[in-house]
Formats: C-alpha cells, structure tokens, sequence
C-alpha cells in the first residue's frame, strides 16, 4: 500500500469515527421505539420527507440546470453580472430566509397590509391568504437559497466543457434545446447529480426553516426522540437508518451512471455562447432574475431595513466584530482543511484507481448525510478520548496539564467543519476532474511526471474553477454552521450564528438581523472573489 | 497523518483567542439558557465576589457534553430552562448534592431536589393569549380541547419543552387517557400548523389567523415594556392575558434552574453563585430584567406581570412532571400533533 492508499484511509477514518462513534450509541438500544416510531410517526414523517425533498430536488435541478446553462451558452443584457449574482443566495441560511419571508408574508407584515390597503379591506381577519408556513412554503424557500449547489458546479462543467461536441450536434441538424439535451445535459450529470444530492443533504438535515415552518421531517423525528425523551440511542439508530438509505440512493445514481463515460480530451475549443434577442433574451432575463430577488434581494432587504431600525433602537453590539472574526477565522481554516484532504482523496481515487481508494473517497462524503447536531455528537466522544490522550501524554513529557485542548481551543470545531463539509470538497472536485480524460493523465506519466507531479501540474489547473466553487461553498457553509458550533466550541467563545441563535432563543429575532446580515455578507465576499471563474476570456461571436 | 498536524496549529492559534480558565477565582458556567438573559446578573455577581464567570450557551446536547468530557470537565455550574432537562442531568449522575442553608432557605421545598441535586431559581407560567376583545374571563386548559375553539388555536410545538411540561402536567391531573383525547383535541382546533415561539402567538391573534393561544408569562413583560422593540409592543396591544388554570388544580408552572456539576473544578465558586442568584437582589432581577417569577417569594413581581392577577401555582410536584416527560412527548407524536 503506498501513500495515496494510506493518505485516503486516514481522511476516510477521520469522517468515520463519528459514525462508529454514533453506531456505538445506537447498539445501547432503545426499548420499544421502532414499535412507536412505525405506529405514529414514520408514515407522516417519510411521507413529509419523500415530499419535501422530491420537491426541492426538481426545484434546484430546474434553476440550477437552467440558469448555468443560460449564462455559460447564451449571451443577453446582464450576463455578467447574473454569473456571480445567482450565487447570492448561497450566503443566506434556510433559517434566515424563513424567518424573512414569515415576517414579510405575515397578515400585518408589509405585503400583506399593502395588499389590504389597496382593496380597502380594514381587518386581516376579512382576508386570509395562504400561509407559508406549510409544506409548499418550506419547499419554495429551500429551493430558492439551495440552487447554487447545482448552479455552480453545473457552470463549472459548462464553462470547462468544449465547444466541439456540441458544435457538432448543431452542425448535424440539432436545434439549441435538442443539442443542449442530447450533448450538454449527459456531460454535466455528474455535476447536476452531486450538486443536487448536496441540495437534498442540506434540506433533508435542516431543522431551522423546519421548525419554523411546521414541517416535519424525520430529522425532526431525531431530535424529538433525542430531546424530548432523552433517548439519545433512538436518535442515533433514526439517523443512521436515514444515512443508510441516503447511501443506497448515493450508490443508484452512480450505478446507473457507471456505464457511461464523460471524458473530453485533446484540443478544446470553449463554448461559444449564442446571442440571445427579442423574447428570448427578455426570457433569459427574468429566468435568471426571479432566483435572485427572491432568493437575495427580498430577505436580504429586509434584514437591512431590520438591522437598520434595531440600531437605531439599540445600537451595535460590540461582541459583533470580534464574532465575525470568529466566523470569517475558523470557516477559513476549516475551508482548507476541507481542500487539502478533498483534494488528497479524489486524487487518490483518480491516480491510483482501486476499490481501496474508491471506497475511501466514498466514506469521505459520508459526514454531509447526517444531521449537523447528530454529527456533533458523534464527534464528541472522538474528540474526548483525542484530548485525554492528549493530556496524559502532556502529563507524561512535560509534566504539564492542558486540559481538554482541542474541545478549549477550538480544533474540535475544525475537525467537525472538516468532517461534516468533506463531501462538499469531493464532490465537487469529482464533478470537475470527471469531464478530464484519463490520456491526459497517461500523457503526463508518460512524459515523466510523478502521481504527485501529474495532479499538480494537470489536475489541478484544469479543475481550478471546480475546486474553488468547492471552496467557496464549504466556506460559506462553515460561516452559516449552527449544531455543530454550539455543541463543541470552547468557553466564552461565539461565533455570529451562534449569536445569531443565541437572539432567537431569547425571541429578539429583531436584534438577530445586525448578525444575520454579516453572516450573508460574509458569505458574498468570497462570491466576489470568484473572478477567475467568471472573467474566462471568450472569443467574440 | 497531516491532519492532526493542522488540528493541533489550528489549536495553537485558536487557543490564542479563547479563553483557557485555570485560576481560581473562575467559574465555569454551562447553560441552556441564553447568558444574555442571565449577563446582568452574572456581572454583578462577579463584582461583589470577585468570581469571573466563563461561559458556554449550549441548545442540545448540554448533558451529553458534560458527560463526554467526564472528570477532565471544566463545568461548574449547569442551567436550564426547564424542569424536565433539570431532572434528566440529575439521572445521568451528572450533578452532585450540595447542602446549603442560604439555599433551602431561600427556595420553597416544592422548586428544589431534596437531596440537593438541582434548585428552581425563577418560575414561568404557561397563559392563555386571547384576543383582547373576546368575551373570555377564565379559562381552564382543559377548555383548549373544547370544540367551540374549533380553528381559533395557536401555539408552538407540542414538542417544545414548555409545552411538553404541560402535557406532562395534564397526565399527572388526569392520566395518559384523557390526556390523548385532550391533545386530540387541542390538535383539531389549531388555526395553523403548532410551531414558531411563544411571541408568533400574540402576532398571529394580531393578524387574525387565531383567537387564542398559550404562551409564556414573561413574553408578556418582554412585549409590554417594549424590550423587544416597537413592532412587538403593538402585538402584545392585541392581546389580553388570562392566568388559566387546572379543573381541579392551579396553573403550570414551569421553572429555569441550576445544579452543580459532579466534577465541578470550583466547586465553592459554583455553590457562591446558586446563593447569590437566590438573593434579594438578583431574585428582584430576574422579576424585573425578565418578567419571571421568582423563587423566593419576597422579591415581588414586575408590575407588568402583577397585571396579570394573582398566580395560584399548580400544586402538582416538578419531579412527577419530570417523569411524565418521554409519555408526553410519545403522545404529541401519537396524535401527530405537529402534523
């Protein structure tokens, strides 16, 4: 076994220990729960959960598909600045954007009470409209901050894509959807496959937008058992019974995929986007324009108007600065903890193909499908057993007593970050390197180049976009991390989500607006830092 | 194995920023209960003993945690913000007794443990909102079932621990029956899906989706003072508050409190804070800043919450409500009640 096998070994245990840790809890038992579970709330909570998530799926895939393709293959009045504004809604939480619109959509929220004004009708009692919170409201507004997982790894195959095949559908009689459908589509799938199971991950984990919706999901289901009863094993045997299925489903996809290859090689001649007039650009347009102002500019408004009136009735709390360091600091490091180790094990995966490395780049992902609290809670007893060892180890050399140093220091928080948004990484890149033929990399042996050498000056540049899309999420992710934080941060240590939460515990959502509001902003400054993804030189057509 | 490279210059750096507490004169907290709830009065505490107070606000996982970082654990002193997360930290084993005049004087016999494990140090009840020109003087909670209130019922969810302490509670006065056929009830006449907080429920008596709900008392105080702000001063201008109370009983009653951990570091410091929270002063604190009810009966209530009429506490026992906890829940989920 040389150094990529144990290389990937060590990444995938690291994601694995939490797991066994949890299974570990779940052999406890947990007497007459399933009997419970299957009587009064499996048939609701995976009927909700099939529902939700069939729904947010085609939601993200349409957007997602749609708005990549336009903005990589089309030109129309506002391309530019669509590319990197349809990533805005990445940065805002599910739990922010449901909060928003419940108060934007609320009977005597501004909507509502314009809408009153208009039809002069005086009471909201004489006009009840539909609530969002409900099972559709919660599929919309999920849909609507979750497409970027699809719209950016999607773009990234576009735009690293060739002209050639599609060049050629045209040039055999296809019109633009039919090329796009036969050619583009089948290229792009492993990037619309990972970029929606990461959708799906991120909505069926999510609690906030849950919560405040009244949707219940069977992750709901595993925090009742586990809080509400104190059942910590149930919980654990819920949510491994959910990450098995979230496999099998995993392990389909790629099967039906396997038979297929996507390789594109020799001399690339980059997509030559059509000029888009008239309807069809007007079309584009609004298609690219409705995801951002409702996924963005609505909620993101609002909490300016909100932050704007908390300071002015309560000031600035000065614990912000030093919060949003917090964030911006440990979402960074665990933003490269996160790259370095992706990249490490899909290039073990791609240079030294085996089941080993297949099966390790596979157990990698594995942290993304289990519900950020559950996850934490797996860590916990890791990162316990690593801190006592560390500290009789400490006691033993130098005599020294340091406590409990990574769960006191902060390190716990970049190993879960690292652990939970691993599959974001991979995935990502995998997605990227995918489209790259393997004679390039036969190529780059053959002309001397070590395993290393070949990923360095291969690899890596060719899926440079896709690794930075990859990034970009998994920073942004970490910034908006609330279970995982609140669980294993060091004493007097706060980041903004977890103020953030901590305003919501107390009801003063208002005051949470100033944090919700650096969060997002946090989150859009790495969006513009995307230059190299959207500045690819094109030629003039 | 580079990683655990990283993590350990990861840890160097971060433990820069954090704080490491090592002296003595230091304590450490662990609570459920947002500090900034609670800041006042830890500043306070640390002014006239000298005791600096570090702290983690944890949501779930508290007791988990505490257990986990077993004896190399830093916490001193454990908060909640109910009585059923209270009791559970003392099943673990993960409290110690502490006997304390100061203490059993201060707190009524009924709002603390009797070997010492864990005090009650505020009380909340669990009122009826009810739209402030409804013909409506008393209410029973067993009314909340009543078919007249058929799709005029708000509140959060039946699995929130406030409302899991009243389930609790119904079954102790009338058993696990009658308290699955009330839950049905309750359930049949919600105007909206059960969830949100305790404050959606005065918004939504203001935007007529409901006419009544049941929420916390010191909600009340917070809207009515205009502590959270203008817009939830004029929600709570929509409602009218009604102490309900049990057929055969008071009303509910739930309470946040605190216990030392087992393997307290400073032990001395955290028994010096559980007094001081008992005292005169920060008793009067926690009825004026939070609108609670205090343990000890002579701090008085805000005049806010005085409004409200005089309080007949349920006599039911905390702990029976502790252990009525998992059947609750079970039931909240039997009638699919947040469905």
């Amino acid at each position: 076994m040389g150094r990529w096998e144990l290389a990937a070994l060590a990444i995938a245990g690291l994601v694995l220990l939490p797991v066994v840790s949890l299974a570990l809890v779940a052999a406890q038992g947990s007497e007459g729960l399933w009997g419970h579970l299957a009587r009064n709330v499996l048939p609701v909570a995976v009927r909700d959960t099939a529902i939700l998530l069939t729904g947010v799926g085609l939601m993200v895939a349409a957007i997602g598909v749609t708005t990549a393709w336009l903005v990589s293959a089309c030109d129309f009045p506002g391309r530019r600045i669509f590319e990197w504004a349809l990533l805005l809604p990445l940065a805002v939480p599910t739990y922010i954007i449901a909060y928003a619109y419940l108060d934007l959509l609320h009977p005597i929220g501004p909507v509502q009470t314009t809408l009153r004004a208009w039809l002069g009708i005086a009471s909201p009692r004489d006009l009840r409209l539909p609530d969002i919170r409900s099972m559709g409201g919660c599929i919309l507004l999920l849909g609507l901050v979750l497409y970027p997982y699809v719209y950016l790894p999607v773009r990234a195959v576009f735009l690293m894509q060739s002209g050639d095949p599609l060049a050629a559908a045209r040039t055999l009689g296809r019109g633009p959807l039919a090329s796009f459908v036969a050619v583009a589509l089948p290229l792009a799938r492993p990037a619309i496959a990972a970029g929606t199971a990461l959708a799906l991950m991120e909505a069926m984990n999510d609690i906030g937008a849950a919560e405040f919706l009244g949707v219940r999901t069977l992750t709901v289901s595993v925090y009742t058992t586990w809080i509400s009863r104190s059942d910590l094993p149930g919980a654990a045997q819920i949510a491994l019974a959910m990450l098995a299925v979230v496999v099998a489903l995993v392990a389909v996809e790629r099967t039906a995929r396997r038979r297929q290859r996507f390789a594109v090689g020799g001399r690339r001649h980059p997509l030559v986007p059509v000029r888009l007039r008239g309807w069809a650009a007007a079309g584009a347009v609004a298609a690219c324009s409705v995801p951002v102002a409702l996924g963005f500019l609505a909620p993101a408004s609002y909490l300016v108007y909100e932050a704007a009136e908390r300071i002015r009735f309560a000031g600035v709390s000065p614990r912000l600065i030093g919060e949003a360091i917090n964030t911006a600091l440990f979402a960074g490091m665990a933003t490269l903890v996160v790259v370095v180790l992706a990249v490490a094990v899909t290039g073990a995966a791609r240079l030294r193909p085996s089941r080993l490395t297949a099966s390790a780049s596979r157990v990698a992902s594995l942290g993304y499908a289990i519900p950020g609290t559950v996850l934490a809670i797996g860590i916990l007893p890791v990162v316990t057993l690593a801190d006592r060892q560390i500290a009789a180890a400490a006691q033993t050399f130098f005599g020294a007593s340091v406590g409990l140093l990574m769960l006191g220091s902060g390190a716990a928080l970049v190993y879960a970050y690292a652990a939970r948004f691993l599959a974001i990484g991979t995935g990502g890149i995998e997605a990227g390197l995918a489209p790259v033929s393997p004679s390039l990399d036969h190529a780059a042996r053959t002309l001397g180049r070590s395993e290393a050498g070949t990923l360095r000056d291969v690899h890596l540049p060719i899926t440079r976009p896709a690794i930075t899309a990859a990034g970009l999420i998994v920073f942004i992710d970490c910034a908006k991390e609330l279970p995982a934080t609140l669980l294993l941060r060091p004493l007097n240590f706060e980041t903004l989500a977890t103020h953030l939460y901590g305003e919501a515990a107390r009801g003063t959502y208002e005051d949470a607006a100033i944090a919700a509001l650096i969060i997002v902003a946090i989150g859009i400054l790495p969006v513009t830092l995307l230059a190299p993804l959207r500045g690819r030189k094109r030629p003039s057509g | 194995m580079h990683a655990s490279k990283l993590a350990i210059l990861v840890g160097t750096l971060a433990g820069a920023g954090a704080v490491m507490p090592v002296a003595a004169q230091e304590l450490n907290l662990y609570t459920t209960r947002e500090p900034g709830l609670i800041q006042p009065l830890l500043d306070s505490f640390t002014a006239s003993s000298g005791v600096k107070v570090n702290t983690i606000f944890l949501k779930e996982g508290l007791a988990e945690r505490v257990q986990q970082e077993g004896t190399a654990s830093l916490a001193d002193v454990l908060m909640t913000v109910d009585i059923g997360n209270l009791v559970d930290l003392t099943d673990r084993g993960l409290t110690q007794p502490v006997e304390s005049a100061v203490l059993s004087e201060a707190i009524p016999a009924n709002l603390r443990d009797e070997a010492g494990n864990w005090f009650a140090l505020s009380q909340r009840a669990r009122v009826l909102y009810a739209e402030k020109d409804l013909d409506l003087s008393e209410f029973h909670y067993e009314d909340l079932a009543d078919p007249a209130w058929k799709g005029k019922v708000c509140i959060r969810s039946g699995q929130h621990p406030y409302n899991v302490a009243l389930t609790a509670a119904y079954i102790v006065h009338h058993g696990e029956d009658a308290a699955r056929t009330w839950l049905t009830g309750v359930k049949d006449n919600l105007a909206r899906k059960a969830g949100g907080g305790d404050r959606d429920v005065a918004r939504d008596i203001m935007g007529g989706i409901c006419d009544i709900g049941i929420a916390n008392s010191y909600y009340v105080g917070l809207m009515r003072s205009g502590a959270g702000g203008p817009e939830q001063e004029e929600w709570a201008k929509a409602i009218k508050v009604i102490l309900p109370t049990f057929e055969d009983g008071g009303t509910q009653v739930n309470v946040s409190g605190a216990a030392v951990a087992k393997n307290a570091p400073n032990r001395e410091q955290a028994v010096q804070l559980l007094e001081y929270l008992v005292s005169d002063a920060a008793q009067k604190e926690y009825a004026e800043a939070n609108f609670e009810y205090p343990v000890r009966a002579s701090a008085g209530v805000d005049p806010i919450i005085a409004e409200l009429g005089t309080l007949s506490t349920d006599e039911v026992n905390l702990t029976e409500i502790a252990r009525q906890r998992k059947a609750a829940s079970e039931l909240a989920e039997e009638v699919g009640f947040d469905n």
